[in-house]
């Protein structure tokens, strides 16, 4: 060991960390506790929101659009059950005009897909099994920007035409059905025709899984007696929080009825941002606590060091590096703290993923880190840390060396 | 006595404690002297003279009430803290009675660490200086000892070595002696003695002990905050 390399109040702040063992772990303890709660509750908070939203809509359109008399009938996809449980009387009606309709979407800014989808309630039959099931006719290429059915399909490819049908695990068990198997499909108006199955899919859904089945538009037109006609269309936007302005758009541009997944799922956006609220409160109250850690220890540090200050000053140290160094130990502290922090929270994230697992055993979350919020924590603790340190900065510098000096 | 070619320029200076209290009191009461370059003087008086503080406001720690103070030439009247703490880094070294080391530092960072202050890092040729000076103190081997691994006739070399470091003009010496046995503190007078007579750094000593005041080429006795007699 010879000469040191740091700068002068590097070299001292350190030295002074370094000789007040046990104040420095304590508050390098308070600082890597505070930002790892801080960073595992953010982190996970937001995975565990992303992962409610991604399974929200994974089944679901951003946007649809239907038409104006069937606003109090929510048709299928998002609600189909009611629309099945009570199957109308009333006839469905088609969208006026759906093909300019379709275009007048596919021309709003941040919108990514259009998909035109034929609905109504109907029958699955088989021997003597019946399922009341929702029909959707789409035109695959579209849908599956809307719905990532690739993603689902367990046998199979999301492909249908000519009589070809696709249906859920679930409802193929119902039913006692495979791929390369028959069923009937009766509409509520009485006409039926005999399906193909060519694919089976899993959302993830057991209702969704008992309920779906897909054919071509053509053959559900038919079906359900809206020859030409469509009964909504669906549409993706690119940030799912653009959703209600581009359905405010598409309402006004339109006349027809227009939902977007944050109006149908309003309580469910509430519950989110009460929980950032909560989230955000409990990072306030903590930063509060550090900070208030940091800087009691350092006042005390700031005593202690009283000597040592007024032999520093005699050298012909001003104030204002006195209370450069007290600064920096703060930062220091913030900085380090910040480091095994963000490390901790991620030994954390690590294993709670392991813990937390959804009704069907696979993990809730995926452990990763946001490399946003685990800088933004890093920063703050260094702010806060130097912030600390300001009132024992100060005091130090105010010191009057000739007092240490003298006793 | 006109303060040319003097380190030190004393005029009426005076100090007061607590000032606007009804506890003020004044311990120096108008002191006039001048130390000239190189000069070697040693500081007596009986205890509570105000020797100490006397060091303190040459040494730029206070500020006198009233009077002149110049350093090097320099008025410090009207100074700021930053100026007053560059004049103090760039001319004076201060032994202190109890060897202010800073312990969480070795005896050589303790040597260079006025010049760390003054350059803001360590430079090599700070380095080498340091090995010279506690070479010349007698500590070559301790360099790397924590300042509180060593004995306090030791401590108190390598605080004469830090005063030194920069080659300052001037050396102010608050019983450097004081608690140390009689063999030692004779090396630790010798060394000053030495340093002065190479350097040409006046120096400015307090002392309790008339057989070093004696072996100065001046001496200035304070009794209660007043020159009682300066002799050479
Ligand atoms: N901060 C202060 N406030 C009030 N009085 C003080 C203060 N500092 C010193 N004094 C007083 O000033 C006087 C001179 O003190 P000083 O320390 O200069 O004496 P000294 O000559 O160095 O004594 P000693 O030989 O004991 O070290 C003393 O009476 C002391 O009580
Ligand atoms: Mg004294």
């Amino acid at each position: 060991m010879s000469r040191p390399r740091l700068p002068f109040e590097f070299l001292v702040a350190l030295r002074f960390l370094r000789e007040g063992r046990m104040q420095t772990a304590l508050i390098l303890l308070g600082v890597t506790g505070g930002v790892a709660v801080i960073v595992f509750l953010s982190q996970l908070i937001s995975q565990l929101q992303a992962s409610i939203i991604d399974r929200v809509l994974g089944s679901q359109a951003h946007v649809v659009m239907r038409p104006l008399e069937e606003a109090n009938l929510r048709a299928m996809p998002e609600a189909g059950s009611i629309a099945l449980v009570e199957p109308r009387a009333q006839r469905l009606r088609s969208i006026d005009q759906w093909e300019a309709m379709v275009k007048l979407a596919e021309v709003q800014p941040r919108v990514v897909a259009v998909s035109p989808v034929v609905s109504g309630p109907a029958f699955a039959l088989r021997g003597r099994a019946s399922k009341s099931v929702a029909l959707l006719g789409v035109d695959p290429d579209r849908y599956r920007r809307i719905v990532k059915m690739d993603t689902y399909m367990t046998r199979g490819t999301f492909q249908v035409e000519g009589s070809n049908a696709i249906i859920g695990v679930e409802l193929a068990k119902d039913l006692g059905v495979t791929v390369g198997d028959k069923m009937y499909l009766r509409a509520a108006g009485g006409r039926d025709e005999l399906l193909q199955i060519t694919g089976l899919f899993d959302i993830g859904n057991k209702d969704l899984n008992r309920r779906w089945v897909f054919t071509t538009m053509k053959l559900a037109q038919s079906l359900l007696d809206l020859p030409g006609g469509v009964s909504n269309i669906d549409i993706t936007v690119a940030d799912i929080f653009d959703a209600q302005d581009v359905s405010d758009r598409l309402q006004a541009g339109s006349g027809l009825t227009v939902e977007s997944w944050m109006t149908t799922n309003s309580q469910l956006l509430a519950a989110l941002r009460n929980q950032t609220v909560s989230n955000n409160l409990i990072r306030s109250f903590v930063i509060v606590i550090v900070a208030l850690g940091i800087s009691s220890v350092l006042v005390v540090s700031v005593v202690q060091k009283q000597k040592e200050i007024g032999i520093l000053r005699a050298m012909g140290t001003s104030s204002n590096r006195v209370m450069g160094i007290f600064l920096l130990q703060g930062g220091l502290v913030g900085f380090v703290g910040a480091l095994v922090g963000v490390a901790l929270a991620w030994g954390l994230l690590v294993f709670f993923s392991t813990v937390y697992r959804s009704g069907d055993g696979a993990p809730l979350f995926q452990p990763q880190l946001d490399a946003g919020i685990a800088l933004s924590a890093a920063g703050i603790a260094l702010v806060v840390g130097v912030l600390a340190a300001l009132i024992p900065a100060r005091r130090a510098a105010k010191m009057d060396p000739v007092q240490a000096i003298r006793s | 006595m006109s303060g040319h070619g003097a380190i030190v320029s004393l005029r009426g200076l005076r100090k007061s404690y607590g000032v606007g209290t009804p506890v003020e009191v004044e311990v120096l009461h108008g002191i006039d002297f001048d130390l000239a370059e190189g000069e070697f003087c040693a500081l007596i008086g009986p205890s509570g003279s105000g020797k100490s503080t006397l060091l303190n406001l040459i040494g730029l720690l206070e500020r006198p009430t009233s009077g002149e103070l110049s350093i090097a030439g320099e008025a410090t009247r009207g100074l700021g803290e930053q100026a007053l703490t560059r004049l103090r880094g760039r001319h004076i070294g201060f032994v202190f009675q109890f060897h202010h080391l800073l312990p969480a530092f070795t005896a050589l960072e303790n040597v260079m660490m006025p010049s760390i202050i003054e350059r803001g890092v360590a430079t090599a040729e700070a380095e080498a200086t340091a090995r010279e000076l506690l070479a010349r103190v007698g500590l070559k081997g301790h360099e790397n000892k924590k300042a509180n691994q060593i004995s306090g006739g030791q401590q108190q070399r390598v605080a004469i070595a830090r005063a030194l470091s920069l080659a300052p003009r001037l050396i102010l010496a608050d019983e450097p002696t004081g608690n140390l046995d009689t063999q030692t503190a004779d090396d630790i007078f010798a060394l000053l003695r030495e340093f002065n007579r190479e350097r040409g750094s006046a120096c400015l000593i307090v002392t309790h002990d008339p057989r070093l005041a004696a072996r100065c080429d001046r001496q200035i006795e304070l009794v209660d905050g007043r020159v009682a007699r300066d002799g050479r």
